[in-house]
This record gives C-alpha cells, sequence and structure tokens, in this order.
C-alpha cells in the first residue's frame, strides 16, 4: 500500500531533520541555549525524544506489518489467540524500567535548576500588563522593559524589523560567568517570565515571589517571552536579556545608574521651568506609542464599550484636573493604571498635553511637570 | 429514524411527532441522537472560531481581529470544544449504546435523561451570547485561571459561571444516570468481566464525571465570589493565593482530560476487534488499566503546574506519577496492536479512522511523555508544543474516535449503510490536513512560539501558513462528514443487524435500524 | 425506579460531598501550605521568642524587599537591603512608608518568602504584615517586623529574600482603632 510506504519514508527524514535545528525561517527544535543547564535541558528533550522516535519505530512497525500481512484480502484466517499474561508482564515491566531511566537525569537537572543559593547578582523581575520591570538589588537601579516594535508594524503599514515582537526599549543586562538570581513578581495577573536560552521560564505571582537562577558562558543577546496568558497584550511583553562580560556590565552599570541621577536632577529642575510646545507633543506622541497605544489605538479612538475614545473626550476636553488625575492615579476597577508611578514627570506632563491636542482635541493647552508634580502630591488646581 | 417493529409484548406509548417529541422524549435512542447532532453543532461552531484564530495567524502582524477579540476566540473555542463537543458527542454515543449493550430496554433514570441533555443547548446559548456583550466574552482561557478572571476580567464572567454551572449539572446527571444503568439493569448473565469494553470506559468516565464536575462548580463558584462578592480566595491582598486558583481547577482539570479520552478507548476497543475479526486481547488488563488511568489521574495535575514556583519535592512526586501513567496507557496501545495481529483486516471506514487513532494518539502520548519531564517542561510549558500535544490527544484521539463510532454505528442507528467512497474520501482528506494543522506545532513551540498570542515573531511566520492552510482544509473536510450524515439518514443500502461481519455484542442483535424500544425483555447472556 | 433509589442516592452523596472537597480544599491547601511552607507564606500569627539557641555556627542572610502594588501610592522600603543574622537571634528590622498624597490611606502588607520551605522557619514575633496600616495624608512611619530565624533551618539554606507586596485596602479598612498609627 504506497500510502503506508510514504509515511514510512517520511517519518526517518523529518526525524533527521529535527534534530538539527533545520533553518532559520522553519526551525524545528529547541535550543541549546547558552548556559550549562539549558544544555543539560536539551539533551534531556533529545533523550526522551529519541525514547518516543524507538518505542514508536518498534509499535508502528508491527503495526504497519500487521496492516500489510494480516488483511482479509489475503486470504489470511484470524487467530483466536486473546490473552498472554507473559506478554503483557514483559510489556508493563519494560515501559517501566524506562521511565525510570529517564527520571534519574532528570530529577538531577530538576535540583540543580532549584540551587539558587550564593548568587552574585539579583535582579527583582516584576511582571504588570503588559510590560515587565527590572530592579538590580546590588545597585540603585531600576526601569520598565517595554515592546519596542512600532505599533506601525503590527499593523502592517511598516515592513517587520528583524527581531519584531522580540525587542524592547531597555533591555536586561546581566554579567556573563556570574551566578545571576531572579525572582520573580507580579503588579496585576499571573504573568510568567521565560527566556529559551537560559531554560528559565517562571511564573510571577501577584503578591508572591519566585526564584530561578542563571550562569550565562557567553556574551550575546538572548529573546524571550511572556508565558501566561496576561490579557491583551499577553503576546507584546518580550523580554530581552543581554549578557555582558563583567566589565562591561559594570561599566554599564555605572552608566546608568549616572543616567538615572540625570534624570532625576533635571526632573527637580523641570519643576520649576516650562517645556514649549513642539517638545511636548514630540516626547508626547512617543510616550503614547509605548504606553497607551494598546488600548487607546493610534486614532485616539478607543475600543467602543472597551477602552474610552481620548478624541472628543469629554473629561480631556472639559475637565483638565481630571484628565491630569487619571493619568498619574489611574481609575481603580478599569484597565486604567495609575501612570503616576510609570513615567517620569516628563513624560506624564507630555502626553497628557499630546492627548489634549492630537486627535483633533485641539485644547492649546500645555501641561507642565509641575501641574503633575501637584495632583502626584495630592494638592489641588 | 425508527421503525416500528411489533417485536414486543406490551403496548408501547404513542410517541408525539414533530418538534414535541424530542422536547419529551425520554427514550434513549432520541436523546443519544439528540446529543450527537448538538456535538456536531457544536464541533462547527468551536470550529469556526479556530478558523478566526488560524485566519488572523495565518501570517505576522494583526490584520483581522483585535487582540482581545481573538483571546475570547481562543478561550470561547476551547470552553465549546471540551464542554459541547466532545463531552456531549461521548455522552450521546453512550446513549444510544449502553443500553443496548447491556441489553437493558433504556437508560436507568430517562427523564433525567431528557432533562440532560436540553439544558445544555440553553447553557451554551448563554455562553455564545456572551460574546457580544459590551467589552465582549470570556477572554481568560477556557483554564480561567485567576485573577485574570476575577479582577481583571468584564462582566461576561457571571454568564460564563452560570454556563458552566449549568453544564456541570448535565454531566453530573449524565453520568449518574450511566453508573445506575450500568450497575443496575445489565442483562442476566452479563457479568462485569463480560461486558463491553466500551461499556467499562464509561462506567469509569462516570465516575471521574461525579468526583470532578463537582470541584469545577466549586472553582468557578469561587471565581464567582472573587470577583462580585468581596471573597479573596485567590487575591493575595486579602490573603489568598492565585495558584490555589490553578490547583483546584488542575484536581478538576486532570480527570477532566481523561473523561475524554477514555470512552474513546472503549469506542477503538470494540471496532479493531470487529476488523480484525478477532477477540480483543487482554481483554482483563484492558479493564485494569483504564481503572488504574482513572485512579491515578488523580494524582498528576500539578504537571499543568511546572512552572508555579512548587518546590522540587512537589514538582518530583507529580513528574513520577505523570511519567507513570504512561504504562497503562502503553498497555492498551499494545493490546490493540496485539488484537490487530494476526487477523484478518478489512479496512472500511470505522477501521481507518481506528487505525489512524492509534497512531496519531501514541503521538500525542509521546508529546505528554516529554512534557511529564519538568527540566523539560520549563521549555515547553505554555508554547506551541502543548498545543499540539492535546491536539493530537483530543482531535485525533477523541474526535477521531467518535467520529469512528459514527460510521461504525451509522447503519445500526439508521438502518442505511453509509457512502463507503465519501467515507474513505472524508477519512484520507481529514487525516492529511490534520496532521499538516498540528504536526508542525510541535516544531513552532520547540522554537519558542508560546501559546495564546495572536501575533508572533517573524522565524514562526512559515509553520503558521501551513499550520492555518491545514486548519482550514481540516474544517472544509468535515463537511464532507456532514454530506455522508445527511445522505446516510436519507437512504443507502440497506443494513443487516449483524452490518459488520466481525462484529460482536448485543447491539448486533436487534435489527436496523435499532426498534425505538429494544430488550424490552431481556436477552439471554450466555 | 425503586430499585435504583439507593444507588442514586449514594451518588448524589458523593456529589455534595466533592462539591464540599472543592471548597475544603482551600483551608486544605492553606494547612498544607502552613505545614511546609511550599508558597512562601508566612504564618500571620506572631511566633514567641527562643529562650536560648542561638546558632553562632552558621550566618544567614536575609535579603528585604518591598513592593509596592501600582495601585498603592505610598512610598515604601526597607531600611537595609540584606542582613546577615545567626539562627536564633532575635532582629528588628524597619520598613519605612509615607503616603505622598492628600487622603488617608489604609495599607496591607501581604509577605512572601523564598526558598518557600524557608517561610517555616523565619518566625515573625511582630510585623506590620499581620494588621492592616493606616497612614494619614502627607505622613509618614518606621513599621517594624521582629524575627528570628529557627535554628532548624535545613543546612541547604544560605539566603531567605522576605518581599512585602504592599496593598491599598482603604476600601476595606475595618476601622479598627488598634491599627491606627497616624505617623509623624
Amino acid at each position: 500500500m504506497t500510502n503506508a510506504r510514504c509515511l514510512l519514508w517520511s517519518l526517518p527524514t523529518l526525524l533527521f531533520a529535527a534534530s538539527a535545528n533545520a533553518s532559520k525561517s522553519m526551525p524545528l527544535n529547541m535550543t541549546k541555549g547558552a548556559t550549562e543547564i539549558s544544555q543539560q535541558v536539551y539533551d534531556l528533550h533529545m533523550t526522551i525524544f529519541w525514547i518516543c522516535c524507538v518505542i514508536g519505530a518498534v509499535v508502528f512497525g508491527i503495526m504497519f506489518w500487521s496492516i500489510i500481512r494480516h488483511r482479509k484480502a489475503r486470504g489470511v484466517q484470524p487467530a483466536q489467540f486473546h490473552e498472554s499474561t507473559k506478554v503483557e508482564i514483559l510489556w508493563t515491566a519494560i515501559p517501566v524500567v524506562i521511565l525510570i531511566g529517564m527520571a534519574i537525569p532528570a530529577t538531577k537537572t530538576l535540583i540543580a535548576m532549584e540551587d539558587t543559593s550564593a548568587a552574585d547578582v539579583t535582579v527583582l523581575v516584576t511582571g504588570s500588563q503588559w510590560k515587565w520591570h527590572y530592579k538590580y538589588l546590588e545597585h540603585d537601579l531600576e526601569y520598565f522593559s517595554l515592546l519596542a516594535t512600532p505599533r506601525e508594524q503590527i499593523a502592517n503599514k511598516l515592513a517587520k524589523g528583524e527581531n519584531y515582537l522580540l525587542e524592547v526599549d531597555r533591555p536586561l543586562v546581566i554579567p556573563t560567568g556570574k551566578k545571576v538570581r531572579f525572582l520573580m513578581t507580579s503588579d496585576d495577573v499571573i504573568h510568567s517570565w521565560w527566556v529559551p536560552a537560559f531554560a528559565i521560564k517562571k511564573d510571577a505571582n501577584p503578591g508572591f515571589i519566585n526564584e530561578a537562577w542563571t550562569r550565562v558562558d557567553e556574551p550575546g543577546i538572548y529573546r524571550g517571552q511572556c508565558a501566561e496568558l496576561c490579557g491583551k497584550d499577553h503576546g507584546f511583553m518580550p523580554v530581552v536579556v543581554i549578557a555582558k562580560t563583567p566589565e562591561d556590565y559594570l561599566a554599564w552599570v555605572a552608566q546608568e545608574e549616572s543616567r538615572i541621577a540625570a534624570e532625576k536632577a533635571a526632573e527637580r529642575e523641570l519643576l520649576a521651568m516650562n517645556m514649549d510646545m513642539a517638545e511636548l507633543m514630540a516626547t508626547g506622541e512617543k510616550v503614547y506609542q509605548g504606553w497607551c497605544v494598546a488600548c487607546h489605538q493610534p486614532t485616539g479612538g478607543g475600543l467602543p464599550g472597551i477602552f474610552p475614545a481620548l478624541k472628543g473626550s469629554q473629561l480631556i476636553l472639559n475637565d483638565r484636573q481630571a484628565h491630569i488625575e487619571i493619568i498619574v492615579n489611574g481609575k481603580a476597577g478599569t484597565a486604567m493604571q495609575a501612570f503616576g508611578k510609570q513615567l517620569s514627570l516628563k513624560e506624564l506632563a507630555a502626553v497628557i498635553t499630546y492627548t489634549r491636542n492630537a486627535f483633533d482635541n485641539n485644547t492649546g493647552d500645555a501641561v507642565q511637570a509641575a501641574d503633575v508634580y501637584a495632583v502626584q502630591q495630592g494638592k489641588g488646581e | 429514524m425508527s421503525a416500528i417493529t411489533h417485536d414486543h409484548d406490551h403496548e408501547h406509548d404513542h410517541k408525539p411527532s414533530g418538534i414535541k417529541r424530542w422536547l419529551y422524549t425520554t427514550n434513549h435512542k432520541d436523546i443519544g441522537t439528540m446529543y450527537l447532532v448538538f456535538a456536531l453543532l457544536m464541533f462547527f461552531i468551536g470550529g469556526s472560531m479556530a478558523m478566526v484564530i488560524r485566519l488572523e495567524l495565518f501570517q505576522p502582524g494583526m490584520q483581522f481581529v483585535e487582540p482581545q477579540f481573538f483571546n475570547q476566540m481562543t478561550t470561547v473555542h476551547g470552553l465549546i470544544m471540551v464542554f459541547g463537543a466532545v463531552m456531549p458527542a461521548f455522552t450521546g454515543l453512550a446513549n444510544w449504546m449502553i443500553p443496548m449493550m447491556i441489553g437493558a430496554p433504556d437508560m436507568a433514570l430517562p427523564r433525567m435523561n431528557n432533562w440532560s441533555f436540553w439544558i445544555l443547548p440553553f447553557a451554551f446559548l448563554i455562553l455564545l451570547l456572551s460574546l457580544f456583550m459590551p467589552g465582549g466574552g470570556p477572554d481568560f482561557g477556557w483554564t480561567f485561571y485567576a485573577p485574570l478572571s476575577t479582577t481583571y476580567s468584564n462582566d461576561s464572567t457571571a454568564l460564563f459561571v452560570f454556563s458552566v454551572h449549568i453544564m456541570g449539572i448535565s454531566s453530573i446527571m449524565g453520568a449518574i444516570n450511566v453508573i445506575v444503568t450500568i450497575w443496575n439493569m445489565r442483562a442476566p448473565g452479563m457479568t462485569w468481566m463480560k461486558m463491553p469494553l466500551f461499556v467499562w470506559t464509561w462506567f469509569i468516565t462516570a465516575f471521574l464525571l461525579i468526583m470532578v464536575m463537582p470541584v469545577l462548580a466549586g472553582a468557578v463558584t469561587m471565581v464567582l465570589t472573587d470577583k462580585y462578592f468581596g471573597t479573596s480566595f485567590f487575591d493575595a491582598a486579602g490573603g489568598g493565593d492565585p495558584v490555589l486558583f490553578q490547583h483546584i481547577f488542575w484536581f478538576f482539570g486532570h480527570p477532566e482530560v481523561y473523561i475524554m479520552i477514555l470512552p474513546a478507548f472503549g469506542i477503538i476497543s470494540a471496532i479493531v476487534p470487529t476488523f480484525a475479526r478477532k477477540p480483543l486481547f487482554g481483554y482483563a488488563s484492558m479493564v485494569y488499566a483504564t481503572g488504574s488511568i482513572a485512579i491515578l489521574s488523580f494524582l498528576v495535575w500539578a504537571h499543568h503546574m511546572f512552572t508555579t514556583g512548587m518546590p522540587v519535592f512537589a514538582t518530583l512526586f507529580f513528574m513520577y506519577c505523570t511519567m507513570l501513567i504512561a504504562v497503562p496507557t502503553g498497555v492498551k496501545v499494545f493490546n490493540w496492536v496485539a488484537t490487530m495481529w494476526r487477523g484478518a483486516m478489512t479496512f472500511e471506514v470505522p477501521m481507518m479512522f481506528a487505525l489512524a487513532f492509534i497512531v496519531l494518539f501514541t503521538i500525542g502520548g509521546f508529546s505528554g511523555l516529554m512534557l511529564a519531564i519538568t527540566p523539560a517542561d520549563f521549555q515547553y510549558h505554555d508554547t506551541y508544543f502543548v498545543v499540539a500535544h492535546f491536539h493530537y490527544v483530543l482531535v485525533t484521539g477523541a474526535v477521531f474516535s467518535i467520529i469512528a463510532a459514527a460510521y461504525y454505528w451509522l447503519p445500526k442507528w439508521t438502518g442505511h449503510m453509509y457512502d463507503e467512497r465519501l467515507g474513505q474520501l472524508h477519512f484520507w482528506c481529514s487525516l492529511i490536513s490534520v496532521n499538516l494543522l498540528f504536526f508542525p506545532m510541535h516544531f513552532v513551540g520547540l522554537a519558542g512560539m508560546p501559546r495564546r498570542i495572536p501575533d508572533y515573531a517573524l522565524q514562526f511566520a512559515d509553520f503558521n501558513a501551513f499550520i492555518s492552510v491545514g486548519g482550514f482544509l481540516f474544517g472544509l473536510s468535515q463537511l464532507i462528514f456532514v454530506w455522508v450524515l445527511v445522505k446516510c439518514a436519507r437512504g443507502g443500502e440497506k443494513a443487516t443487524a449483524q452490518v459488520w461481519e466481525g462484529a460482536e455484542g448485543l447491539e448486533w442483535q436487534v435489527p436496523s435500524p435499532a426498534p425505538y424500544h429494544t430488550f424490552e425483555t431481556p436477552p439471554e447472556v450466555k | 425506579m425503586q430499585l435504583h433509589r439507593t444507588l442514586v442516592t449514594k451518588l448524589l452523596l458523593v456529589t455534595a460531598l466533592m462539591f464540599g472537597f472543592g471548597f475544603a480544599l482551600v483551608p486544605l491547601y492553606d494547612v498544607f501550605c502552613e505545614v511546609t511552607g511550599i508558597n512562601g507564606k508566612t504564618s500571620n500569627v506572631p511566633a514567641t521568642a527562643l529562650v536560648d539557641g542561638v546558632d553562632t555556627s552558621r550566618e544567614i542572610t536575609i535579603e528585604f524587599l518591598a513592593r509596592p502594588n501600582k495601585d498603592m501610592p505610598w512610598i515604601f522600603k526597607p531600611e537595609i537591603r540584606r542582613l546577615t543574622v545567626h539562627p536564633g537571634e532575635v532582629h528588628v528590622m524597619n520598613y519605612f512608608a509615607e503616603n505622598p498624597t492628600a487622603q488617608m490611606i489604609v495599607g496591607q502588607a501581604v509577605p512572601s518568602v523564598s526558598p518557600g520551605q524557608a517561610a517555616l522557619y523565619l518566625h515573625k514575633i511582630e510585623c506590620f504584615c499581620f494588621t492592616q496600616q493606616q497612614l494619614a495624608a502627607g505622613r509618614n512611619m518606621l513599621m517594624p517586623v521582629q524575627f528570628y530565624v529557627d535554628p532548624a533551618l535545613p543546612a541547604q539554606f544560605s539566603t531567605i529574600t522576605l518581599n512585602y507586596t504592599l496593598y491599598d485596602v482603604t476600601a476595606n479598612w475595618q476601622g479598627n482603632a488598634a491599627t491606627e498609627n497616624l505617623g509623624e
């Protein structure tokens, strides 16, 4: 029967190709990763895979042999045997032995993965809808990490970049050769932090912390994604980790610390200053594209019944104070988060100004950092 | 659908005709038919949601739907297929066949049987209508983890909870009916170890149902109260724990997937011996294996939760138990092959689907064994590798077995042989397209594509295109099945009572089509 | 149908029991976690101090983390990030909290310990997480946690991370006078 033969030939071919990472556009297999643990995980995966292939080949081989030979059309008489205790014991015992053989290395690797002691660097990873937040415990350094792929690419208006949906504005940076410990938690729903190259996937549960660790051998860029359904943009909150040599890592940390210090200083100065409209609108548009467009849409039209439209919004047009307040403090019981804690004063002032003037709202109104600061401090008009 | 034969010795009720017949029927054959027709309808509705999913995933980028509607599609697709297609289909087969297989005149509780069916369309109407609410329908996955389903969900959650409660009540009533029927109404001489395996597997499935559907009811109630009545079962701020939800849900959820496969095992165990013209190999161990699978199914739930942060000793326990469950399952596969061995096989459509089941379900079992290996699972969990696994066991597993059963018993139900050539066409189109649809999912999952995402990175694009094409072809192929069913219901070569040369069992002793009332006098079973 | 009645009744009973079991899983889970510590939750009941038994041969590093939930406007941070202690020694650590807004806000801190099993061995004699904490507008305060590590802590643990997530529970505030802390 030619169909059966086609199947028989395609199977080993497919398996052979599967054991190598066939091509970039049609990747067939798990990554070996960049750590010793990820290599162990890959080996476990391949071992169980080959065991299954062998068992499959034997069982299906017997089955297809039977289909070809033991058919009425060939004029055979059916046998009538229907039990054999010996055979049954054998094919119960053999799988148990194989499974025990598989369980031993799996147990070893699992225990190794759980040992988070004596870490050199610890990072607190907090998931929220729909971004990651990284906080280094050894340094005074923390920041959000958002999807950097422009919405126009997602909307098919621009050609997609090479790292489409796997790029962020601020990656996590860790040193190579050092034990890095990750503490996972969440600010809202359950997320899951996954970097295939490290074989780390750990749920970020709200109100609880989980731990994982890695030691990366080679410098490089490692990309992953959120791995637990967390709402509408679950597919749009990637993880990007850059592993640098320890020297480069420390240099980066110092650079970031001074950048953040400079931004904080600038914030304090900003309170006394007024930004001009052009700067507010330009910065505001960038903030809008990164933080607001997922719900309120590029057109400001929102999604009727779900996310309110900003275009022509009564709140925006008629109540400046309420507009600032809702962006700073969010709206309890809705998906509107308190962005006052997530964005800088400059970014807040800019995006509020932007939404007051874009989408044909045209209030002509500029909101300054001082206005936002006042609302954050709970002071009135 | 029913020929009136006068081979019974007391008057039978004059059944009403038209819609009243179906609304008020307590006849197991009528109710079985309704379950099966309902399941088929739900299969197409759930299937069209899958088409929406595959349409959006055909290419990278968002072309057709918004992400939250996509999440509603994945959620309701899952709910409909699990609770609206597979489970009612198996229940329909149980209703039609169990009384005949044990020589009983009907199910033990015929009026409750009617209720068990009719609340289902009501439940699904509510679920489907919730999609049209402002804010849309449930969008948190069929597994509805908290707090996504509690604090962060929209008001369709209330309808979802109500709908699931009703589905649960239907399943529990159906299960009670099955147990009582099998326990009390077997014909004299039909001892436990003489029952067809389909009856055994449904008997055990029914126990699983009454044990875990109430737990689902509890979980869904806790979601409702957390959302609307200020409880904090799953809310850390109030002293609760979101992971608790997962424990409760999967305590139901894992036995649930065995609920969806054990009846399939029974069907295959009926079909293979018939077309091999050889008795089922190892009947007793098939029964014990089914029992072991059922018991073990209560001990493995947290293998869905390996990444939640459980300590090592707990993870290891669940890893070992999950690996163990492969043993009785493997025994069953070996027994089917041993049944074929040195038989005299013919390859009519039911046998084709049964053989495809054995191969493809086993492939699904292999990916399941791989998933059991916890460190490896860290790379597979919540990726398309898992989606591939459960679609192999559920589509080429459960659904293929249901289709096989339909072809197998259609002549008994309708009195006509189905069109064999059309059936073969349905089989081959389904076989090729289903593998084009689900096999590449293993690859994209291994390559790192998470599940439940409406858009993906470019390296997954080529496979996703194939998968989507496979999906559309698979959907179209099922229209051939509808054609076969309609054609057979209308007419065709007259079927004998025996129908299949190698068929054994009480159901093949009654005429085809089976009379409206059968075995009103219990048969003699030797 | 008489013949079916007993069996149906038994099966309905099983159904009802399993429904109850589903709810019983809630306290069962809590008990299981308390006994094994597996979800990292620490006890809500103040522990009593050990009379003696400081194990000077071991050093345990405790890490202190603070996470105000995104909807909680308080500033919330530990006074120090790390402390090295001997098992059995009682220590006090302060968490700084400030309410920068113009309204009174009540917070509830939810502790989580990692590794989960170590939670069993971190005994809190006094903790601001036992009760809701009220803070008036513009005020700040130091919230103490008094604790010791049980000398029976298994040898494989040398670092314990204690995280507090702080939630705004003003809407659910029970208004208990004992919890009032108007700060400075």
